[in-house]
């Protein structure tokens, strides 16, 4: 009986402890935007911190902190500070789900900025766009960000991977003629829109084995044998710097040597080359095994110190972000700062959420910046870059060739050259609009 | 373990034709016999105390209640194993899995309406727990938990072999549920799933009230303290321990039902090995055997991740050290739990409740005395 009595009792306490948590925790509602005031904006971004995509990638967001922190010690923008707060989502698209409801509904953001990776940032678009969260420059170059009468608050940045794999596919086609070609690829949106390029380019014949595989997975093992055993000659990696490295390690075990084709998001040479050291455990040192390996880029290469913008970026690092080396990973992310930058700059003072996304749909394809071709922003268009130039890596480095290559991500759309010059970067490093 | 069990054993209803304690009154004699109405009473008060708690919060909260409620599920029907049958299990983590992903298949592909989804997800797992605790009522200790912790790592392999299914590490995106337009359009959807959600905590709840005290739950009882005892009282003794397999499946297929409709996916990512670690840790931390054991649990489970992360930003530690801080504290707090409470925090509360009812009422045994 006393024990009854007693279970009751703590019950009613639990509820009466439940009771005060809801009371401690109350809505609140506020009539203007919120993560936005007149002395400072607040962003949240979802990033792989640790995890697999993490080597080279959790360099991004830190990278654009720091270009944010050098504008705001220059006022920042119309007297706003801006903030990023970064969440680690292991890129993991259920941490993913998790930390950007956090981030919108408990930190308040303004909105999202540079969400990475493709299976990750396809979870929360539904929600950012239903929620009529800016939900800009994703760091991925998914084709699924390119819609914007459905998805009008997502903004894609980087060029689609069918465009990627369009350049890359006619580069095949036109230097490679005849040569078998085999193509691995991670499963998923980022990997299947880059296969479609290729296909897109190269007869059906000519690609002798397509293999993809799972973010996670440890060994790829059974993928380079079977495109070893179909006697390709040509290869092309739709992968991540990690799966580049593991790829390279194992066809060298393999004693397999085809020509490589990399994706521009999985070849910066200096993350690859800690990863092969990491991955065979200091056996492989150097850029030794992705040598000669061609790929593509929208951004100047980090190895070009003369180009204004990789000077102008490498001086803010080293004041803002000097524990990292200067890699593409950290040119990334503050070619991106500089483009929210531009957006915020457009959007004027009197900030709401629709203005930030009508200044990228109104302004957004006539800004310059650190990339080579222009932008792709409309009121319906919202991919990103709308090209690449061929690159090679050539003593460690990415050496950039050729002329500036534009196209559309659809099927069947001519590859055109872009004859327009990059124009150098402001004086202040802050674009003025 | 025999701490918890005795407050059990305490707690069963009188059974008809036992004598009437002296002085109680009859109204009071009526409801400690009448589980369904206890039960039925809990049901609604629980019910409406959520639903209530879901109005005070704001939208981030709501989420999180809804997180709580289908973790609960699930904590609810492995604690009954654990605590009432006496089996372990470490393949919690893949039985919601089995239920997330029959729920995102049907309502993603198939487009299924919600409740007819659920049903299903439930009714799967049930097949997958009937199979597994077949083969579990022939394994003991730690067989059992090797056998089982073998189906939490086999499992989501399928997710990958079978890509074209189950969409690989992408895994499968389903759109939000719809919210009835009754409530209004400015209801916010996380409310709403906060609602689903408890919904199936609470018929978890009042399901396995009724069960642990029926007739089923002692046999449970009875099976776990001796088998050779049960054996001789007449009890199948692998039956009664395949239906608690398989009834606290149906929980975790539920459970994993309500994860994928709050999260609108279900990916291998939401049910890495660490998971069913995570669920055993919860339901032990909690308090074995025990429903309110199980709502602790579960509130541990989706506040400590946010705690842990907020300590890791405030003492700045890198971000290694963070990804694995959760583990590490939940390890920490299993060893306190275990030396300071045995029966986890629900047993700490009960015991401080007893202690102040006790003290009370020696108090006023003394008044009396005294007038």
């Amino acid at each position: 009986m006393k024990v009854t009595k007693s279970r009751s009792m703590a019950m009613l306490a639990a509820f009466a402890a439940l009771g005060l948590v809801a009371a401690g925790c109350g809505s609140s509602s506020s009539s203007s935007t919120e993560g936005v005031s007149a002395t400072s904006i607040t962003f949240g971004t979802h990033q792989p911190l640790t995890g697999p995509a993490a080597p080279g990638y959790s360099e991004i967001a830190p990278a654009s902190q720091a270009y944010f922190n050098y504008v705001n010690a220059h006022g920042g923008v119309f007297g706003r500070k801006i903030h990023l707060i970064i969440k680690n989502d292991e890129y993991n698209p259920t941490n993913t789900v998790n930390v950007v409801h956090q981030l919108v509904l408990q930190e308040k953001v303004f909105g999202i900025f540079e969400g990475l990776g493709t299976p990750t940032h396809t979870k929360v678009v539904g929600f950012l766009n239903s929620s009529k969260i800016p939900d800009m420059f994703v760091a991925s170059g998914c084709p699924c960000w390119d819609n914007g009468s459905a998805q009008p608050y997502t903004f894609g940045w980087q060029p689609n991977y069918t465009i990627e794999g369009k350049v890359m596919g006619e580069y095949i086609a036109k230097h490679f003629p005849g040569k078998k070609v085999g193509v691995l690829y991670q499963d998923d949106d980022f990997g299947q829109g880059g296969l479609a390029g290729i296909k897109d380019e190269l007869p059906a014949s000519a690609i002798v084995s397509a293999q993809p595989y799972q973010s996670g997975t440890e060994t790829l093992a059974p993928q380079i044998t079977a495109i070893k055993s179909a006697g390709a000659q040509v290869v092309v990696y739709f992968t991540v710097p990690i799966y580049t490295a593991i790829g390279q390690l194992t066809a060298f075990t393999l004693g397999y040597k085809p020509q490589l084709f990399v994706s521009n998001v999985g070849i910066d040479p200096t993350t690859v080359a800690g990863l092969l050291k990491t991955v065979s455990k200091g056996k492989a040192s150097g850029t030794a095994l992705i040598e000669g390996t061609y790929t593509n880029n929208y951004l100047p290469s980090v190895a070009e110190t003369s180009n204004p913008w990789v000077a102008l970026f490498k001086k803010i690092k080293e004041q803002y972000d000097p524990s990292v080396p200067f890699d593409g990973n950290v040119l990334y992310g503050m070619a991106n700062a500089y483009t929210l930058v531009q957006a915020l700059q457009a959007a004027g003072k009197n900030l709401t959420r629709e203005d930030l996304v009508k200044a990228v749909n109104n302004n957004g394809a006539k800004w310059s910046g650190p990339g080579l071709v222009p932008f792709r922003y409309s009121a319906t268009q919202h991919g990103g870059y709308s090209g690449v130039q061929m690159g090679r890596v050539e003593g460690g480095k990415v050496v950039m060739f050729g002329p500036k290559l534009t196209t559309e991500p659809t099927s069947g759309t001519p590859i055109t050259t872009f004859n327009g010059s990059q124009p150098a970067p402001p004086a202040s490093g802050i674009p003025s609009d | 373990m025999s701490r918890v069990e005795a407050r059990h054993e305490v707690d069963r209803p009188t059974p008809s034709g036992a004598p009437s304690r002296g002085g109680e009154p009859g109204a009071l004699r009526w409801w400690r016999r009448h589980t369904l109405a206890r039960s039925l009473t809990l049901l609604v008060g629980t019910a409406l105390a959520l639903g209530l708690l879901s109005e005070l919060l704001n939208e981030y909260r709501d989420l999180q209640l809804a997180d709580a409620a289908y973790y609960f599920a699930v904590l609810a029907g492995l604690s009954v194993l654990i605590g009432l049958s006496g089996q372990i299990s470490l393949g919690h983590g893949a039985l919601m899995a089995v239920g997330a992903y029959t729920a995102a298949l049907l309502i993603g592909n198939e487009h299924w309406p919600l409740v007819p989804a659920l049903i299903a997800s439930v009714f799967v797992t049930t097949v997958v727990g009937v199979a597994v605790g077949a083969a579990a009522s022939r394994l003991r200790g730690p067989y059992l938990a090797g056998a089982t912790l073998a189906f939490a790592v086999g499992l989501p392999g399928l997710a990958y072999q079978y890509s074209g299914t189950f969409g690989g590490a992408n895994g499968i995106a389903i759109n939000p549920p719809a919210i009835p337009s009754a409530l209004g359009s400015s209801f916010p959807l996380e409310r709403w799933e906060a609602w689903i959600a408890c919904a199936g905590a609470v018929l978890v709840a009042f399901a396995l009230y009724n069960l642990t005290h029926s007739g089923v739950g002692r046999s449970w009882r009875a099976v776990r303290d001796d088998e050779i005892a049960a054996t001789v009282s007449g009890l199948r003794v692998p039956r009664v321990q395949a239906l608690a397999f398989t009834l606290s499946a149906a929980c975790a297929g539920l459970g994993g039902g309500l994860l994928a409709v709050v999260l609108q996916l279900a990916n291998p990512g939401a049910f890495p090995l660490v998971l069913s670690f995570y669920l055993l840790a919860a339901v032990v931390i909690g308090g074995l055997g025990s429903l309110l054991g199980a709502a602790w649990g579960a509130a541990i489970l989706v506040l400590l991740p946010n705690w842990t992360h907020d300590l890791a930003q405030s003492f700045s530690l890198p971000d290694k050290v963070g990804a694995n801080l959760p583990l590490a504290i939940y390890g920490l707090l299993l060893i306190v739990a275990m030396l300071a409470w045995p029966s986890g925090i629900q047993g700490g509360v009960r015991a401080g409740a007893g202690f102040i009812y006790g003290a009370v009422r020696a108090r006023r045994a003394a008044g009396r005395e005294i007038g």
